[in-house]
């Protein structure tokens, strides 16, 4: 097989080396980021980071509260869109004919939806949980909010491990009687959940990184929970938020590259786990 | 749990009995059925519904919250204005510097992103052997997975500095350093679609111009590329839709002054003219900062339309 070999022409010698710099360079880079991040941030992490919170009294910088503001924010927001979303995709999979205008309407509102800058989220969420719902900077609104920006990733990724399930599956079960929610519930779902987990794993890496749109939600307090749902209502970082403040006022740089660390170690772990699971599923 | 079991029964042949005695038992409980079946498929559609009604209630809010201000302040002048001084004695709000800093770092990060992105593509779908695309996906995801706080960590750590050295500047936060850094935030975009629009090229197009004696680079560049323009076309509106909207990593690196674009000059832009001021503005201003929001919205309003056009035409 000779075949793409026949002439060697400078240009074309030119352009294939071009492309593979750019391939190396991709690679170069995130590596280098990589380490760049972890080479800093590493040697910071130690258990007292990670398990005080920032006080001038006591003399301490840790990221105890943001990590604990990070989980909160992460199981509401999961919580609360999860079987919406997952309803949803049910509707427009199951339930919804083709060509339907309603669908149509609400597969273009879910696409829209998925290209809202976060900052767009987040002047919405302000005004609407945070000043018409009166929640002020709490962690719900900030939750709440970005319930609504992760809403199309798992509706989406639902619809798709949907589509992949047999439609023998749903004619036998609907011949043998069943009803469509029976079917929903013991095959359907059942079947799909890896790509479900999948988008609920991807939701949750958009979630640990997203900032712009929880920082007039969720706010910037600093605070050890005192309770566990007094805590929903006050105001928090998360890691993301903290790392930026610390950057811009330029302080704390140690501790900056070590949250960076924790949350490049984050977004490790997701994209691992995404991949197993997106595996699982096509194995089926 | 004996009991329980005996007694549900129990209430289950009352129901039975006295009210359908007369009618097919299997009908009444078809009924049912469909009662359950038809409120589960009421409940789902609410649930799908709440997307439509998330994108009206942020589109009415938008407009609301932001058309106020620029109204009073005049839709030209607010668009058009070239002074930004919210602040001052008789305040200006004009947010043309805002506008045309997005709009110019936006075709910066497409012009480097999007060919390299293409490369990269091409790199990963026809030339690399298979250990290298191992290596090269997984790299690429997680490009596509750090959070975008870390891009403005390492824009202001290592990209400011250098460009400054490089270009022998006093500062180097400029609008150069954010095209750098938005350039490599739209790559894992541009790479993954347009490797899905190569891969989806039939295999006889690359067979046929091979076997008429074009060689492999030439196929790529004028047969499957060209093939996949619809698709690396799509790839390259999601890449400006997330340029536009990028917030965080820009705001660390640009400097955020209120400038005309000049490729080595500090800039704001329409995201980071929000973020900047949102903590102490007031009144007028902070309405403002909401019509800010306001023509952010409708720019990406117009790229969301025309994505969904052109998926559209893909799909045909």
């Amino acid at each position: 097989m000779k075949l793409q070999r026949k002439k060697l022409r400078i240009s074309d010698l030119l352009i294939k080396t071009l492309i593979k710099f750019c391939a190396f360079f991709t690679i170069a880079m995130v590596v280098y980021i990589m380490g760049y991040i972890f080479v800093r941030g590493i040697p910071a992490i130690n258990t007292e980071l990670l398990t005080t919170a920032p006080s001038e009294l006591k003399g301490t910088v840790g990221i105890l509260p943001m990590i604990i503001n990070t989980i909160y924010i992460i199981v509401v927001t999961l919580v609360v869109t999860t079987p919406i979303s997952i309803g949803a995709a049910i509707y427009l999979s199951e339930y919804s004919k083709k060509n339907n205008k309603f669908v149509k309407v609400i597969e273009f509102t879910t696409q829209t939806l998925a290209g809202i800058p976060s900052i767009i989220f987040g002047l919405f969420g302000f005004v609407f949980f945070g000043v018409f719902l009166k929640m002020g900077y709490s962690l719900l609104s900030g939750a709440l909010t970005l319930a609504i920006m992760v809403m199309p990733t798992i509706v989406r990724t639902t619809q798709e491990a949907l589509k992949t399930v047999p439609n023998s599956y749903r004619e036998g079960a609907i011949g043998l009687g069943a009803t469509r929610l029976y079917l929903i519930r013991t095959i359907l779902l059942p079947s799909a959940l890896p790509g479900i987990m999948t988008s609920i794993i991807l939701s949750i890496g958009r979630i640990v990184g997203e900032s712009a749109a929880l920082i007039f939600t969720a706010g910037i307090g600093y605070m050890l929970p005192k309770g566990f749902f007094t805590h929903l209502r006050s105001s928090g970082a998360t890691l993301t938020v903290q790392l930026y403040q610390y950057a811009m006022r330029g302080e704390n740089l140690e501790i900056t590259y070590a949250i960076a660390s924790v949350l490049m170690i984050i977004v490790l772990i997701i994209n691992f786990a995404a991949k197993k699971f997106a595996a699982a599923l096509k194995k089926g | 749990m004996i009991t329980k079991t005996t007694e549900s029964l129990a209430l289950n042949s009352n129901n039975i009995k006295p009210s359908n005695f007369n009618k097919n038992t299997i009908n009444s409980t078809k009924n049912n059925k469909n009662k359950i079946d038809i409120s589960a498929k009421i409940i789902f559609m609410f649930c799908a519904s709440i997307a439509v009604i998330a994108v009206i209630l942020i589109t009415a809010y938008m407009v609301f919250s932001g058309g106020p201000a620029i109204l009073k302040i005049g839709v030209g002048d607010f668009i058009f204005g070239q002074e930004w001084k919210p602040t001052a004695g008789d305040p200006k709000f004009g947010i043309l510097p805002l506008i045309l800093s997005s709009v110019y770092a936006t075709l910066g990060a497409i012009v480097i992103g999007v060919p390299v992105g293409i490369l990269v593509a091409v790199y990963i779908v026809e030339l690399a052997p298979k250990w290298l695309t191992k290596i090269l996906k997984p790299a690429i995801e997680l490009l596509a997975g750090i959070p975008s706080v870390i891009y403005g960590l390492i824009g202001m750590m290592v990209i400011v500095p250098f460009v400054a050295k490089t270009f022998d500047l006093s500062l180097g936060a400029c609008l150069f350093s954010a095209i750098i850094i938005l350039a490599i935030m739209i790559l894992p975009t541009v790479i993954s679609i347009t490797e899905t629009g190569l891969r989806s090229v039939p295999i006889e197009y690359k067979e046929a111009s091979l076997g008429l004696g074009a060689t492999q680079i030439q196929t790529i560049f004028k047969v499957q590329i060209p093939a996949a323009k619809s698709t690396i076309l799509t790839g390259v509106v999601l890449g400006i839709g997330r340029a536009v909207g990028e917030t965080m990593a820009v705001i660390m690196v640009a400097g955020n002054a209120v400038n005309m674009p000049k490729i080595f000059e500090s800039v704001r832009f329409l995201t980071t003219g929000i973020v900047s001021e949102m903590s102490y503005s007031t009144g007028l201003h902070r309405q403002a900062l909401f019509g800010i929001g306001l023509v952010l919205f409708l720019f990406i309003m117009i790229i969301n339309i025309v994505l969904t056009r052109l998926i559209k035409s893909e799909r045909k």
